[in-house]
């Protein structure tokens, strides 16, 4: 059992319940934390399934216990009908998880989203993520009505006014205003580039206080975009994950560039794969390579990790790219011990891997 | 090209072929001429309000919207959201956007710089970014724009310039 090196304000009296109140913080949760503290952040994103069965999210989730400070839970993504955000943030919430509610302007209206934020506020989520939403017609229903009532820009700026000014949009008033850490997307690998930093400015005036970005494969072009971002003093105002992820195969990786909106894969990472003997292997060690670089880059306060159905080598991209420096998130064992009185070692959940 | 519809307007005009000539892209690569010349009629507009006023602005919602409709929808694609911002977005009319963005790209856009829904049509914002940095007053972009009304949906936003009623 290694020791326990979690910080004390990152574990509540009960596992479903918020964290106690700290000075100037938006939220209640522990990713806010863990960013302000000057941590470097891990994130990793969950795949939904796609059935009524808790135990399955409760599955995956346990590849990424006690590696990661929050945990995507996807929106319909790529269109494509799956768990609900909600729903899956919900169940995250009632073992002591952090997750971030990812809200697509894509499938629902004002009155929606601001009813769900408040839900999803209640029921103890402490991140959301603001995101447009990727088109319908590239998901298993391209015949459905897409919404986009709002953009992920006044989607962004409407929460803000509800957790500060206590109103809807509508102005009507909120008593207990939702307590949120808000965050956005961004993509620095699509064009137009050089507006690409801009936008991240724009997205912080409306509210965004951190963001995760796509996948990046292209390390000189993050380069650019985060110069940028650093002289305009922006990765002083907001906290920027940057979007990695293990890619299984180099004929998944020319599959995925060419069919998933917004994923850009330069041609060097399809040889690596190529060249490669086992290339499920070399994926992985490709995303920590991707993962180290990204830890030296001055401005970026964490990494997202996406593992599209390889949840499980999520604590293997962690422990061996070193990012957490001996650092313990929040691990389950921690919270059902608290609640057993039985020592953490004794109820260790599911596949736990010890840091090398 | 597949048929997806829009979340805004269904059905109206078909998406634009970047590869062929239309006079959104004419008005958007002249978008400094064209800020000067909305500038001038919004300044005839706030000078014609008390002959509208005595019209009557209820009453001259009908034609105005003719007229603007024939202009704009010939020189922008316009799609008569109401609440016109084509001043702060390059002369790229938002409403294109299959996903009506008015705050910025996705994260779809192509690397050729082309809309993730419509692979033939060039991006509404990255028209938007070239046609705003041509402008004096290109800036504009950065503004942080509401969620759309669409009660305003149809309705001449000329008529609301006139009025004031448009900021």
């Amino acid at each position: 059992m290694n020791s326990p090196l979690i910080h004390p304000h990152d574990l509540g009296p009960t596992p479903a319940a918020p964290l106690p109140e700290l000075p100037d913080h938006s939220s209640r949760g522990r990713l806010e934390r863990v960013l302000r503290r000057g941590e470097f952040a891990v994130t990793a994103e969950l795949n939904p399934p796609d059935s009524a069965n808790p135990d399955d999210v409760y599955e995956r989730v346990a590849h990424f216990d006690g590696w990661v400070d929050g945990i995507n839970a996807t929106d319909g993504s790529g269109a494509n009908c799956h768990m609900s955000s909600v729903a899956i943030c919900a169940l995250l919430t009632r073992v002591g998880y952090s997750p971030i509610l990812q809200i697509s302007c894509r499938d629902y209206n004002r009155i929606a989203i601001q009813g769900n934020v408040l839900g999803a506020a209640a029921l103890g989520v402490c991140n959301v993520l603001a995101l447009t939403g990727d088109g319908v017609q590239g998901g298993d229903h391209p015949e459905a009505k897409p919404v986009f009532d709002f953009d992920s820009t006044s989607l962004l700026a409407t929460m803000k006014k509800m957790r500060d000014e206590r109103a809807f949009l509508s102005c009507r008033k909120i008593t207990d205003p939702p307590r949120l850490f808000l965050g956005a997307a961004e993509n620095p690998f699509a064009p137009p580039y050089d507006w690409r930093p801009l936008r991240l400015a724009k997205k912080i005036a409306a509210g965004a206080q951190y963001f995760q970005t796509q996948y990046c494969y292209d390390i000189p072009l993050l380069k650019t975009f985060m110069q940028k971002v650093r002289d305009m003093g922006l990765d002083k105002q907001a906290y920027i994950l940057i979007g990695v992820g293990p890619l299984p195969s180099a004929k998944t990786a020319k599959w995925m560039r060419s069919n998933v909106a917004g994923v850009h894969i330069p041609d060097s990472v399809i040889k690596r794969l190529e060249g490669a003997e086992n290339q499920k292997a070399e994926g992985i060690k490709l995303c920590i390579d991707l993962i180290q670089e990204i830890h030296e880059m001055a401005g970026v306060a964490g990494v997202h990790i996406m593992a599209y159905r390889q949840e499980e080598s999520v604590g293997h991209i962690v422990s061996e790219s070193g990012i957490l420096k001996g650092r313990q998130p929040f691990r389950r064992a921690f919270a059902t011990a608290a609640d057993s009185e039985m020592p953490p070692s004794t109820v260790g959940m599911g596949q736990v891997l010890t840091p090398a | 090209m597949s048929r997806v519809p829009f979340a805004f307007e269904a059905s109206t005009k078909p998406p634009r072929d970047g590869a062929k000539f239309a006079l959104r892209f004419w008005a958007n690569a002249h978008s400094r001429g064209m800020e000067k010349t909305y500038a001038a009629l919004e300044k005839f507009l706030r000078f014609a309000a008390p002959l509208f006023k005595a019209i009557g602005y209820e009453r001259m919602e009908k034609p105005m919207v003719a007229i603007e409709k024939s202009i704009k929808g010939a020189l922008f694609d316009c799609r008569m959201c109401g609440q016109c911002i084509l001043s702060s977005t390059g002369m790229s009319c938002p409403m294109n956007c299959p996903k009506n963005l008015r705050n910025g790209p996705c994260g779809g856009v192509r690397a050729n710089g082309n809309c993730e829904v419509y692979a033939e049509m060039p991006c509404v914002w990255v028209k938007a970014w070239e046609g705003s940095k041509a402008m004096d007053e290109g800036n504009k972009i950065m503004n942080v724009q509401p969620a759309i009304d669409h009660r305003l949906k149809g309705r001449s936003s000329w008529l609301a310039v006139s009025r004031g009623a448009h900021e």
